[in-house]
This record gives C-alpha cells, structure tokens and sequence, in this order.
C-alpha cells in the first residue's frame, strides 16, 4: 500500500500531461540557476539508446522511479527508447540535442563504449563531454560444455587443438572481452557470429551446437548454474573486478573461481602483460567494470550534478533499491560521483596506439572493416 | 502439477486479477488501434506504474496489454488498408478488399472471432504443451530453422500470382533488401552506400507501409469514393461468425500452426501470418477469390496470430529468450516485477506460468469480444468519402513509419517503397511474394551460415532437417497440383467471361522490369565487393535472380502480348483515357510534398499545412470543415506524443530555431 501515493500521483501527471496536450499549451520551462535545483513539475527524459525489453532499458526502468524519489522536486522520469547504429544513434543525438538543464539523462552501455573506443565511424559523441553520475558494474563467467573432458581452468591448455566453438553476436561487441582471452591464452576458437543476443548463443550452447560459451552474472547465476548441477556445463573462470589500484582481483560474487589473469598465470607461469593484455584490461572496464552508466550532458552546472549525485547515492542506500536490486542488477557495488567519474575515465580512456592494436587484430583475425 | 493447476485457477478467477487484466485489455485495445504503436509503445506506458504493484496484478496487466495487440490492429488493417503491425500484414490482402465491397463488418467479425478461437485455443495447447516445449524448442537448432525459411519461401509458389517467373522476381527483390545493411556472418556493410540509416537495414514496418497500405491510398484517391463501394453495408457481424464455423477446420490448422511458429525462438512473428495465409491458398480448391476478398484469407492469419502470442510466452518463460517484441518488453516487465523466468516455470513456478496462460486466452475472449462487439459500428468509417478520410491516412502512416526507428529517413523509405509499390501493384507484380521473402532474408542467411558453421554440409542429414524438408516438398507438390487444377477450371470459366483487357503498349512494364534487372546486377556487384562468407548469400540471390527477371524482361521487350508477364493496371482498370481520373504520380507527388516538409520545417507543422492544403484543394472541403478536422489531428497528434513520449519528426527549422513544445 505503501506505493499507491505515487502511482496516484504518476496518474495525476500523467492525465495533467495530457490535457496540457489536448490544451497544446506551451510547457517549454527554463530552468533557473540562482535558485536551489527543483525540478517539480517537470518531467526527465532518460535515453536509452536500446529496444524496449532489453538489458540496459530494463535497468533503465530499474532505476528511474527510484531516483525520482530522489531528486529535488521528484519530477517523473520517463524513459525514452532510441535504439539504432548499434546504439550510437541515441548517443549521437542526446550529445548533439541534450539540455544542461538537469531534465536530459542519458544511461548507455558497453555497447555504446566500444564504439567509442573503437573508432567506429558512426559515433559522433564524446564521453570526455559528459558528467558521470552512477557506474553500474557486473561480471562474466566463462564456461565449457562438459563433454570436453576438463575439470577446471588448470586444464584450459589441453583444449588446444580441439574443436572449440563459440556462438557471437559480433567480433565488436561485448564478445571482445572473450575472444580476446581466449586469443591471449592462445587457445584457438571458432566463433560463429550472428546470434540476436546472448540468449541465442546459450541456447546455441544448450542445443549442442557450440561447445564454449560466456554469460554475464546475472544470466550466469539464473540459468546456467542449473545446467552445471545437471551436469552439462564445467564453469572455468570468472573475468574478475578491479580493485582501487585497477589490479584484477576475483569477483566476489564467484570466489570459487578462477580470474582472467590468474588464469593465465596457471597455464604460463607468469602474470599477463603487454600490449594484448592493456586492451583486453580496457575493453574488460568498459564493457563490464563499469558496464551501464548515467551521464548528464556537457556543460551542466555543478548544483544540478550534485543534486543528482545526491539523488542517486540516496537511491542506492534505500531500501526499496536493497530489496530488489539483486534480480535486476546482480550483487555488484554501484559507482556514484566521483568514483563513476574515475570508473568511466578508467574506462574509456585508451591510448592511440592501443586503439590501432586492436582495430588490426580484429582487422586479421575476423575481418572487421574500419 | 494438480496443485498449480487450482492454485493458478483461483488465482485467475479472483475479482482483482480479473479487473487489472481487463484494465490491461482495454489499455491495449486502445493504443493496439493506432497504427506503429503496437504493443510495445503500450507496455514502455505501463511499465513505471507496474513498479510496486502486487506481482500477480501487475502479471494481469501486462498479459491483458500484451494478449490484445494482434487483436485490436485488425481494426486499420481491415478498414484501412493499413497494417497495424507486422503480425496483420497478411489480414490486408483480403480483409480490406471485403471493406471495399462493403463487407467491412463481416471481415471484421470473422477476424474477431478468429481471434478469440485462435487464442483460446493457443491456451489450451500451451497447458499441455508448456511442460514438454523445453526439449521440442532444444531439438530445433539453426539447421532446422533454416529449412523452416525455405518453407516459408515455398510459400511463394502459391501466392507468386499468375506468373512464376514475376513471383519469383517479386520475392528477389524482397530478399535482396532484407538483406541491406550488416552481413550477419561478418558484419560487413552491404548495398548501404555509405548510408548509416541502412546499415541498419530496412526495417519491417515501413516495407508493410510502404507495400500495402501507400498504393491503396493512392488508387482509393484517384477514383475519388468511399472505401466501400456498395451503398449500404452489407450483412453484419453474424455472418462473419457464420464463415469462421464454416471454416474451423482451416483455423484450427492455422491456429496449431501459429503456436508452433510461435514458440520457436529466432523465426519471429512476422513469418506466422503470412505462412497461415499461404497455407489457406494451398489447401483451397477455388483460388480465384484470394487477394479479392475471400474471408478465409482473413481467417486464416487471424487465427493464427493470436495463437502465435501464446506461442511466444514458452521460449519468454522458459528460456528467457524472448519470441517478438512485445515478448521482449513482457519478459523486461516480468524481471521488474520480481518474476524471473528459466526452467523453474515448469517445476516450482508451474502455477505462475498457467496464470500466464490461462490470463491469456480470458484477455483474448475480452478483447476479441469487445471488438467484434465494436466492428458493426466502425465498419461505418468505410462510408467516409476518401478525400476527408485521406489526410487522417497519410498521417497515421507517416507517423507509425516514423515510430520504426524515429528517423526522418524513415519516411523517405516509406515514400520510396511506396512508389514501388505502386509500381509491382500496377504491373501485377505479387507484393505478397516480395514480404515473404523481406521477412525471410535475414534468418535465411544466418541460419544458413550458422548450420554449416555448426555441422559443415551434414546438416542436411539431420532428422528435423529431413521432416522438414519433406513437408516443403509434399507442400509445393500439394499447391502445384492445385495450381494445375484450378488453371483447368480458370480455362473453361475464361471463355464464358469476358477476357481482361491486355495492354498492348508495354514499354512502361518494360522500363520496370529492366529496373528490377538492374537493381539485381548491382545486388551481384555489390557481393563481389564484400569478403566471400558476407557476399556469398546476396551474390547467389542476385544472380539466380537476374536470370529470371532477365526472363521477364526479354518476354515483355519482345512484346509477347499475350504472355501472362504482360499486365497493366492502367489499361485493366481502365485508367487510361479516362481523364477524371488522376495520373499516377499525382498523389505520390502529394505526399511526397508533406515528407520533404517534414525535413524542412517539422511534422506537426507540415501535418497542418498538409491537411489545409489537401482538405481544401483535393476535398473541397468548407473553410469550417477544414479547421476542425485539422486542429482535431493536429492537437490529437501532439497529445499522443506528450503522454506516450514519443518524437515527433523535426525538421531544419527545429535545428536552427529554438521551438516552443509541441513544435519542437
């Protein structure tokens, strides 16, 4: 019962909204720097440059209702869908159109990171540009099909050889982080590129059709840890978290499992270094440490960042968010203010040399045209 | 298993659940109407207020919203001409020409009652089928749904018209632009021009615009009447119950059939109705009727497209691989209400699922009821004479292309599959044929590439592969032989009938087909520029199709009058000569007016002048009559994009001028 206030009041809004409309009265409102942020009576638009239904829109709609709470003023958050380009439409239109009046968010993902970090023609955005208000985190476990024979990751080396499949979505998206393990570790896989998600590549997984496959936490621990209780599936690592000093440490969510670098340390004899090793670490924080995150655009002054800073980390403490973030968001600490600043600098700043190492690996190895 | 059935019955016949659901029906009927909304516009609506919701209310919710939307799009698709979404593209192709013989209601009514027993029914094979579906959607991998598409594209052999070899072209050209954009092996970028906007590829909506709903737009205003022909509107909606218990053993057929489709993961919905529909032709003796209003042509992807749904739910719940859209929005709402889905929804949570179930098919006899209760009444829009019904048309479809991927581009692709499709529509080049193949050419491609990469050629010997192979055989034999049947009786009938006027100049066909020709030899040029594995499919489509075209090409240069590639509208309807009726290109050149507006100054004012132009000049329309109907649309129009936030398109004066609400 304890809801029913603000979804009354979202009702309210929203036939206000629409006899505003019906009454085509201008709203357009500017927002007032002298006075304290209030943003009552507005509404936000959150972008997401995904598809309804998705990850990061179902996260999206995770967290706005919360953070309205949260703001000054507790304007209602609307989420606006702009998928496309491989969500680089939405990005390019929230750097070209947003307002640094408070009212324009935009929450994007490893998706719209890579092709950032990639110099995908397409993307017209800077994330230099924009103010990081929360970093959401999660992880990946790498896992086989059991009819390999393996154990556990000491044995990752005698899969060389074998005829190892893998189902992707594309050499440029998320799957980076795994096919370029796999090339470090140098264990030869085929990847069969065009899945719709996923999804698709465990079901691939499931159905018999690939025999090497990767999840992310939270798919990991719903659906594929029942395989491994029936005994199909053999996990081997996890991809890890960077500690404060940006050293990969085991995920705490799995501390039975291995991580990328020790994984490499068991079947080499020695840390991961060079320049392989740099990018896969890039790659791995954009697209995992510091996966999905909130941004407001360039130029917002700093009351209106601190009052979302606020809003957000009031969110996080609450306990609605407590009760229910573990099915939506896995058990991954949150990043906010500074620290998702420090988490998306982390994440997005990669030397032009590294850049081009991975362009032309991903030019050899898969025949990606830049 | 006892146990969750009667938990899951009482917890569907509770008066709360039963209230939230009907909410969720009535707010999916609502928005299911409006062209290109669809059911994913009405959850992303739904969504913020399910969040604190008891679970299981919020679950009414979202199924009510979710179980109407292939119902309440029937509404434009039969009355309009227009597609309300993919899963009706095939309901238009003898649901609007009933309309137009003033046959609204029973078309109506036939859909409606096909609806709600193609739902009911969906349920009542889900309960049994939900607790086996987990091995059966495992057992098909890549390599059999691949051979599903080419079942799919058998479906061309009946709906190819009345020339092969024009069907066959008809559908090259669609799987040669549903394969524009990303190669699904390599990612390569094909036949895009360095366009952005096609990387993406074409999306589906604005084909099914495009292809249908724009020509019949355009010959409606160039006769100048009311949709329905007759003067009064002939029998009511009992007669479409009539047809559908006529027919129940045709939409049990589809309805399995919708089910089936609809619970494999990756083919998609949009296949569904349009494999029903070929089904219906296969298996009827008389094809004469279909495409010219025949309500089986109705029945059939109706009732399997409410089938379908249910269909969708098993690889949602039990895999969380979601089957269609608004699949994909259902499973985000389920994860923020706290159900997650995976095997437990056959064990522990095995009452969870039969709410879903059961909610379902009760959500279908409410919609489906207050719609066939609704159609006797809203077939009386079809008496509206055209040209005050125009503009309302132009925009409502300018706005749904709008909402596939909210680009201007949209609508210039709108406009430019518009004009082809006015083309294929007069040169008789089977438009059913060309979606099939749009909405086969990706999976095709991938599932191909990924059956080889998965099993080499060997994939073909594979048991699923086989069975299905066997069905397309025994399926293209089937409709072979009824082709080679009915062709017998045409002949016999053709001499009593009058024969249809032939054209005799035939160098605006000619100029066509020489098109269609050359845009295939650029489809081969462009493979050859791209890397084997990215060009391989486009390239083999492109050059199997260049030779048939070729075929058609030649026959019509070397003016083979009586060769069945021979047709033109213009002389068959006798538009040519009759100089009350408007040229071709003059209501393209209309609408193509509003789209470069658009780009100019913005939709909302082009919309506004659009109307005021058109009412006045086109519909002679009063002064009086013009501002209401044109503030009606236009307050209309912003008050739906305010409260579902929705972009309207903007234009050069938007990116200059900073504009006040509801123009910016």
């Amino acid at each position: 019962m304890k809801s029913l206030p603000n979804k009354k009041n979202n009702v309210k809004k929203l036939i206000l909204g629409m006899a505003a409309g019906a009454a085509c009265i201008t709203s357009l409102t500017i927002a007032n720097p002298v006075h304290a942020v209030d943003f009552e009576g507005e509404r936000v638009e959150w972008i997401v440059p995904f598809k309804e239904g998705g990850g990061s829109d179902t996260w999206a709609r995770f967290y706005a209702p919360l953070i309205s709470e949260n703001l000054p003023g507790k304007p209602v958050i609307v989420v606006k869908n702009i998928p496309g380009g491989g969500s680089t439409k939405g990005a390019n239109q929230f750097q070209r159109r947003a307002k640094n009046n408070g009212l324009n968010i935009i929450g994007t993902s490893g998706s719209t990171q890579f092709p950032y970090l990639l110099g995908d023609p397409r993307v017209n955005y800077e994330y230099k540009d924009w103010i990081a208000v929360l970093a959401s985190p999660t992880g990946g476990v790498f896992y086989v099909s059991s009819e390999l024979g393996i154990k556990s990751a000491e044995e990752l080396g005698s899969l060389r050889g074998k005829d190892l499949k893998y189902a992707s979505q594309g050499a440029t998206s998320l799957d980076l982080v795994p096919l370029l393990a796999l090339d470090i570790l140098d264990i030869d896989v085929q990847a069969i590129f065009g899945m719709k998600g996923r999804g698709s590549g465990r079901l691939a997984f499931e159905r018999g059709e690939v025999n090497v496959d990767y999840q992310t936490s939270s798919a990991y621990l719903k659906k594929v840890v029942p395989l491994i209780d029936e005994g199909k599936v053999v996990p081997i690592m996890s991809w890890g978290v960077l500690d404060d000093d940006g050293n990969l440490q085991r995920d705490p969510t799995f501390p039975d499992l291995p991580h990328f670098a020790e994984v490499y340390e068991m079947i080499n004899g020695k840390k991961p270094e060079g320049t392989a090793f740099k990018v896969w670490k890039a790659f791995f924080v954009a697209g995992f440490a510091a996966q999905k995150g909130i941004f407001l655009p360039k130029g917002t002054s700093q009351d209106i960042v601190d009052a979302w800073g606020d809003a957000v980390e009031k969110t996080i403490k609450s306990d609605d968010f407590q009760r229910s973030k573990e099915l939506v968001l896995g058990d991954y600490p949150q990043a906010v203010k500074g620290k998702a600043v420090k988490a998306f600098n982390t994440a997005l700043d990669i030397s032009e040399a590294d850049r081009e190492w991975v362009r032309n690996w991903l030019t050899t190895r898969y025949n990606v045209r830049f | 298993m006892l146990d969750a059935f009667l938990t899951a019955l009482q917890t569907v016949m509770t008066g709360t659940h039963l209230l939230y659901l009907m909410g969720g029906v009535s707010l999916g009927l609502a928005i299911g109407i409006f062209p290109g909304l669809g059911g994913i516009a009405g959850l992303s609506l739904l969504l913020p207020f399910l969040y604190g919701m008891e679970p299981t209310t919020a679950l009414a919710m979202l199924i009510g919203l979710v179980a109407v939307i292939p119902t309440s799009d029937t509404f434009t698709s039969v009355l309009m001409g227009i597609p309300g979404s993919s899963g009706s593209q095939a309901t238009v192709l003898d649901g609007f020409p009933m309309a137009k013989r003033g046959e609204a209601a029973r078309a109506l009514a036939a859909a409606f009652a096909s609806s709600l027993f193609g739902g009911l029914f969906g349920a009542a094979i889900l309960t049994g089928f939900v607790l086996i579906a987990r091995p059966v959607i495992l057992a098909f991998g890549s390599a059999e749904l691949f051979m599903l598409t080419l079942l799919g594209l058998s479906m061309v052999g009946v709906l190819g018209g009345n020339s092969l070899v024009k069907g066959l072209s008809a559908c090259g050209i669609g799987l040669l632009l549903g394969s524009v954009g990303g190669a699904p092996a390599t990612g390569e970028y094909r036949m895009t021009f360095g366009n952005f906007y096609l990387m993406d590829g074409i999306p589906l909506v604005v084909v099914g615009l495009g292809i249908f709903a724009l020509p019949e737009i355009i010959d409606l205003l160039r006769q100048n009447r009311a949709i329905a022909q007759a003067a009064e509107l002939g029998s009511g909606w009992m007669a479409g119950v009539r047809d559908l218990i006529k027919n129940r053993w045709l939409a049990l057929r589809c309805a399995v059939i919708g089910c089936i489709v609809g619970a494999l993961p990756g083919l998609g919905g949009s296949v569904v109705d349009w494999i029903a529909y070929g089904h219906a032709v296969q298996t009827t003796k008389d094809k004469s009727e279909f495409g010219n209003g025949d309500v089986r042509g109705v029945i059939a992807p109706e009732s399997s497209n409410n089938a379908k749904e249910g269909g969708a739910l098993i690889p949602t719940l039990l895999f969380g691989i979601p089957g269609s859209g608004s699949m994909a929005v259902f499973l985000g709402g389920m994860v923020l209400i706290g159900i997650e889905p995976g095997p437990s929804m056959v064990t522990t949570n095995l009452d969870i699922t039969y709410t879903i179930v059961w909610s379902l098919a009760i959500a279908n006899v409410v919609g489906a009821g207050a719609c066939l209760f609704l159609s006797k009444w809203v077939a009386k829009i079809t008496t509206i004479p055209y040209a005050l019904m125009a503009p309302f048309m132009i925009t409502v479809i300018c706005f749904a292309a709008f909402q596939a991927t909210r680009d201007l581009s949209d609508l210039v692709m709108l406009l430019a599959i518009g004009v082809l499709g006015v083309l294929m529509k007069r040169f008789d080049w089977p438009r059913p044929a060309f979606l099939i193949g749009f909405v086969l050419a990706s999976g095709m491609e991938t599932y191909l590439y990924q059956a080889i990469q998965f099993d080499g050629t060997g994939f073909l010997l594979k048991p699923g592969v086989l069975i299905i192979g066997a069905i397309t055989v025994i399926s293209i034999y089937f409709a072979a032989r009824h082709a080679s049947g009915s062709s017998d009786d045409s002949s016999s009938e053709s001499s009593t009938r009058a024969k249809p006027l032939r054209a005799t100049n035939l160098g605006p066909q000619t100029l066509f087909a020489g098109a269609i020709c050359l845009t295939f030899a650029y489809g081969l040029y462009d493979s050859f520029q791209q890397s084997m594995l990215g060009g391989v499919f486009t390239g083999g489509v492109s050059a199997i199709m260049l030779i048939l075209s070729g075929i058609v090409l030649f026959k019509l240069a070397t003016r083979q009058v009586d060769d069945s590639v021979n047709f033109d509208n213009e002389v068959t309807a006798g538009y040519q000569g009759d100089h009350s009726i408007a040229s071709l290109s003059h209501f393209i050149f209309w609408i193509a007016g509003l789209i470069v507006s658009c780009y100019l100054v913005g939709f909302l004012i082009s919309v506004t002048g659009f109307f005021i132009a058109f009412l006045l000049v086109k519909a002679r329309a009063s002064i009086l009559r013009t501002v209401i109907l044109t503030s009606t649309a236009v307050v209309f129009m912003a008050a739906l994009a305010h409260v579902m936030v929705l972009d309207l398109p903007s234009g050069l004066l938007q990116d200059a001028v900073e504009m006040p609400w509801p123009l910016s």
